[in-house]
């Protein structure tokens, strides 16, 4: 039985033993073997035309050994996928309150509107009087953006937020240098994302960290006392990784420029705040939007992104190639070619082609959905969310800014209380049991065995009270130091994965039986 | 609004559990001055599924698609047919609505799909192993140029003329910030101009150079040997960084591993992803297994769980961002994982035989109208070896001469004006591709429509 009087399966404790099967399935729970065990290089599931006899135009560069690619007929195809996809833990399937990636709910609208060919099959270099709806889409899209934030620039081209945060970061660097400024330090919280630190480190500068206050905020005096003309850009997130509003951004932001250096504002946790708060009005430089992030696109089990950044006044000039712009009714692109015309102090061009249209279309699709007052919605319900989680399990879980007041959309936990030897990881295990996604853990960094619990704004209460309910029985089995967790899941595909061994011989590519039993002689 | 549950009365139960007495309490960590009152002036209110629909539909029917006229574009991405059944799969909430698999237990499906994708690239590039993708074959080739710099501490690349002009873009933006020298040429229209190239590159590598790069086919659709280019670069201690933007060409060519090529990156948007206006795509991304801790990017490994069943995981993550954070070889996240999954659909529904025949209708198909459009007065086909595209020298600026076409429903292919411009010695190329989505039909209304327009 479970705590709301169903019954349930048995709890054998693993997920072999008593119930052990033939086949290792599970009635609706089917394994499922690799594509190169199941395929054949023999097969095909595609019917392709006899191609017309003519001599090869190659140039001797004949393709002759076998390439080794296994096929499948169709309906092992799709059979093959189908069972795979049912090893999977998705936003349709249930409560996926992963914290800092704002996993909501994917409207198919969205996946309607992005398949019309008038998006879907359209080239990116055709000529520019074909495809004008597509520009107008991203013109529109980038207005809307502009408008939510409070920005004046947009560009639009980065493929997801770390490429947003390069494109962020190459302006401000382009900028610095166009007023003889080689500064060479960019400042990053200990609680930042990796990528904040990492993209820095790709665009050729040197990091530094710079300690959160009690509050788990950012220490103003701690900054101010860093800055200098060494200085290039602070990159905030705000709301912060701790799923807290930085209180002080504007004097943060202040400090910055008066120190003669520039604002990146990591735009990931942009949902807690979209239509109530424009960050342009903290006085940031540069912020990069994760479409898959607040505005639904789907995350695809890792990816595509898209990450478009809005610029200050101070910034926009160096905004990279290409964009669209609006001229009477219609529109046109500023490339290469055009951009010594008005835009000579662009950086230059970050990706081929125009970015992630698949994305854009989707996005659009559901910012005209909620509209201004949708958005707005949005953000308060996503915070409400949040706040509601953490006042339910403030009592049996530790949460370390709890009484700093309240949080934004990120509920912020530590292990803090867990019995000898029993960790965060255990919990998130057990919450697999219990038929969640668990939420982030060990980020960020600077809470102990951190949990990052993001409801978002599409859960229902209901979803949301068995969510609690489920977190609250399994915090207290680590708190009791029930063993039974520590094996945690058995309910899953698969039992807890040796990363370590993983790691240490990695086989990263399948190879032939017969060529691995070769190697190992 | 259909897509938030909450009710009012929830709203209010739940305020009274957090203890606010308005949702304005939870967000008085935002400076006053920062507080919006209402909705953002000037935006419109939220919208019905019918009435989005509307207006995004309206949208679309502004631009001409490419299944509607004859379609000859190619140039970085390509329209091929891409089976129902791969839509279909890639749209399981399952895979659709999933994230990276750092829960590994519940993510099987990706990740061994991963594991599939990782083993169908170093297969089809001829290498050892494959990442789990990048964002798009521009971005790959830079990330492999910085590759090549961590490996052998030098540098200074090599870039080919025939490389795609934005991929070249691309690498010359990033190289201005991070110090790299890059050596860079633009092609030439004439023939032989593959060979002159080859000519430049070979003289080119030296004892400071980190790697030659070079796109295979190229830009002008020409495809050559590499080989003796690999062994030029392994006796000067560089890489070959070889460059595919057209997959399919690797069921009719000898892949760039083959050929002796250190790191393989390339465009996957041929296989399972379809034209999307340029993205989203997918990069691919190979390499030899000595080099594997360098390489950027995500990757799946297989292992066991506690019951040693096989299972799959993101493995050697002391190389990326969320562990190294400034010190990780790149700083990419989020990746291109579902057109990765519709990469391998696609492949497994091709295999062997379906790729290697959809490469020679491909080749065929190209042969036949470049022999076609060669015949039209004023077109000239230059020559050299080519896949599935190839390129022309009109008798007059081929700009112009595209978009006439395209007034009359004709979408004729890539004008180098457009790619080069400024450079006046490619103003007449033009580069047509030709899949297996073109017909006798298409190539006959081109030839007709280019005779009247440079007549």
């Amino acid at each position: 039985m479970n705590r709301e009087g169903r019954v349930t399966r048995p709890e054998t404790g693993g997920t072999e033993g008593e119930f052990k099967t033939f086949t290792g399935n599970r009635a609706l729970m089917l394994e499922e073997a690799l594509l190169f065990e199941v395929g054949g290089t023999d097969r095909t599931g595609v019917d392709i035309a006899p191609a017309p006899k003519v001599a090869s135009r190659l140039g001797g560069l004949e393709r002759a050994a076998p390439i080794g690619l296994y096929g499948l007929s169709e309906p092992e195809a799709v059979r093959h996928y189908t069972r795979l996809s049912r090893q999977n833990y998705g936003i349709d399937l249930g409560f996926f309150p992963l914290g800092s990636c704002t996993m909501k709910h994917n409207p198919r609208l969205n996946e309607k509107m992005a398949r019309l060919p008038g998006f879907a099959d359209i080239h990116p270099l055709q000529p520019v009087e074909t495809v004008q709806g597509a520009f107008a889409l991203i013109y529109e899209l980038g207005e809307w953006l502009k408008t939510l934030t409070g920005m004046p620039a947009v560009a639009m081209s980065p493929k997801a937020g770390a490429h947003g945060e390069l494109c962020g970061l190459l302006a401000i660097r382009s900028a610095l240098e166009a007023r003889g400024d080689a500064r060479q330090v960019v400042l990053v919280p200990e609680s930042a994302h990796g990528t904040n630190p990492a993209t820095a480190a790709f665009c050729g500068y040197a990091v530094e960290n710079i300690p959160a206050d009690a509050e788990g905020r950012v220490d103003l005096e701690a900054l101010k006392a860093r800055l200098g003309p060494d200085v290039a850009a602070v990159m905030i997130t705000n709301p912060n990784t701790c799923g807290l509003f930085e209180r002080d951004m504007a004097a943060i932001s202040d400090a910055v420029h008066d120190a003669g250096g520039l604002v990146y504002c990591d735009g990931a946790n942009f949902n807690a705040i979209v239509g109530r708060v424009r960050p342009g009005d903290l006085g940031i430089d540069a912020m990069h939007i994760n479409l898959h992030k607040t505005f639904s696109t789907p995350h695809g089990g890792g990816g595509p992104g898209s990450g478009p950044v809005v610029f200050s006044a101070a910034l926009a000039p160096f905004a990279p190639l290409p964009f669209v712009e609006k001229d009477g009714a219609n529109y046109h692109l500023v490339e290469e070619e055009t951009a010594g015309e008005h835009h000579a102090g662009t950086f230059g061009r970050m990706v081929a082609f125009h970015g992630q249209m698949g994305m854009f279309s989707r996005a659009l699709a559901y910012i005209l959905s909620h509209g201004a007052d949708g958005l707005r919605q949005v953000s308060e319900d996503a915070v409400l969310n949040a706040n509601y989680i953490l006042r339910s399990l403030e009592d049996v879980l530790d949460a370390p800014f709890a009484g700093t007041g309240p949080c934004m959309h990120e509920a912020l936990f530590s292990d803090d209380g867990f019995a000898e030897g029993f960790t965060t990881l255990d919990v998130a295990k057990g919450l697999i049991d219990e038929g969640f996604h668990p939420m982030t853990m060990y980020f960020p960094l600077v809470v102990h065995g951190a949990m990052l619990v993001e409801p978002t704004e599409t859960e229902s209460r209901r979803a949301i009270d068995q969510f609690v309910g489920a977190l609250r029985s399994v915090a207290e089995r680590a708190r009791a130091g029930d063993p039974v967790l520590k094996a945690a899941p058995v309910f899953a595909p698969r039992r807890r994965l040796d990363e370590t061994g993983a790691a240490r011989k990695p086989v990263l590519v399948w190879r032939e039986p017969e060529v691995v039993a070769e190697a190992a002689e | 609004m259909r897509y938030l549950p909450l009710t009012d009365a929830d709203r209010a139960d739940m305020l009274a559990v957090v203890g606010a007495q308005t949702i304005d309490d939870l967000f008085v960590d935002v400076p006053e001055h920062a507080r919006l009152d209402g909705p953002i002036e000037g935006l419109p209110m939220h919208a019905s599924e019918l009435a989005v629909e509307r207006k995004l539909s309206r949208m679309a029917g502004r631009n001409l698609a490419a299944g509607d006229a004859p379609f000859f574009l190619g140039c970085g991405a390509y329209r091929h047919h891409v089976p129902a059944s791969v839509d279909h799969l890639i749209q399981r909430g399952e895979f659709l609505t999933s994230y990276t698999p750092y829960q590994p237990e519940i993510a099987q499906g990706t990740v061994q799909a991963l594991f599939e994708f990782q083993t169908q690239v170093a297969r089809l590039y001829g290498c050892d192993v494959a990442n789990a993708s990048m964002y798009d074959g521009s971005t790959a080739c830079w990330e492999a140029i910085v590759m090549a710099r961590r490996i052998t501490r030098r540098g200074r690349a090599v870039l080919s003329a025939g490389l795609h002009p934005h991929y070249v873009s691309v690498c010359t933006t990033m190289a201005r910030f991070t110090g790299d020298v890059l050596d860079t040429a633009v092609p030439e229209l004439t023939d032989g101009a593959p060979g002159d190239d080859m000519a430049r590159l070979l003289a080119a590598v030296d004892g400071d150079v980190s790697c030659v790069v070079v796109q295979n086919p190229n830009i002008l659709g020409h495809v050559a040997d590499l080989s003796e280019l690999a062994a030029r670069c392994h006796a000067k201690g560089a890489l070959l960084i070889a460059v595919v933007t057209e997959p399919v060409a690797l069921g009719a060519i000898r892949s760039p591993g083959e050929m002796g090529a250190d790191i393989v990156v390339g465009e996957g948007q041929s296989i399972g992803v379809g034209l999307n206006f340029g993205g989203p795509y997918v990069g691919l991304f190979a390499t030899r297994d000595k080099y594997v801790r360098q390489m950027p990017g995500r990757l799946a490994g297989e292992t066991v769980d506690a019951d040693g069943k096989r299972g799959f995981v993101l493995t050697l993550s002391t190389r990326e961002q969320h562990i190294r954070r400034e010190k990780a070889t790149s700083n990419i996240c989020t990746n291109s994982g579902l057109c990765a999954l519709a990469f391998t659909i696609h492949m497994s529904l091709l295999g062997e035989r379906g790729l290697r025949d959809l490469a020679a209708l491909n080749h065929a198909n190209a042969v036949q109208a470049a022999d076609r459009l060669a015949k039209v007065p004023g077109v000239e086909l230059i020559s050299g070896p080519f896949f599935n595209e190839f390129t022309l020298k009109l008798s007059k600026e081929a700009r112009p001469v595209i978009r006439a076409l395209a007034d009359d429903g004709i979408l004729g292919g890539v004008s180098l004006g457009r790619l080069y411009p400024g450079v006046d010695a490619l103003a007449n190329g033009l580069v047509v591709a030709v899949t297996e989505t073109v017909d006798e039909d298409d190539v006959t209304e081109l030839a007709d429509a280019l005779e009247e327009a440079l007549r």
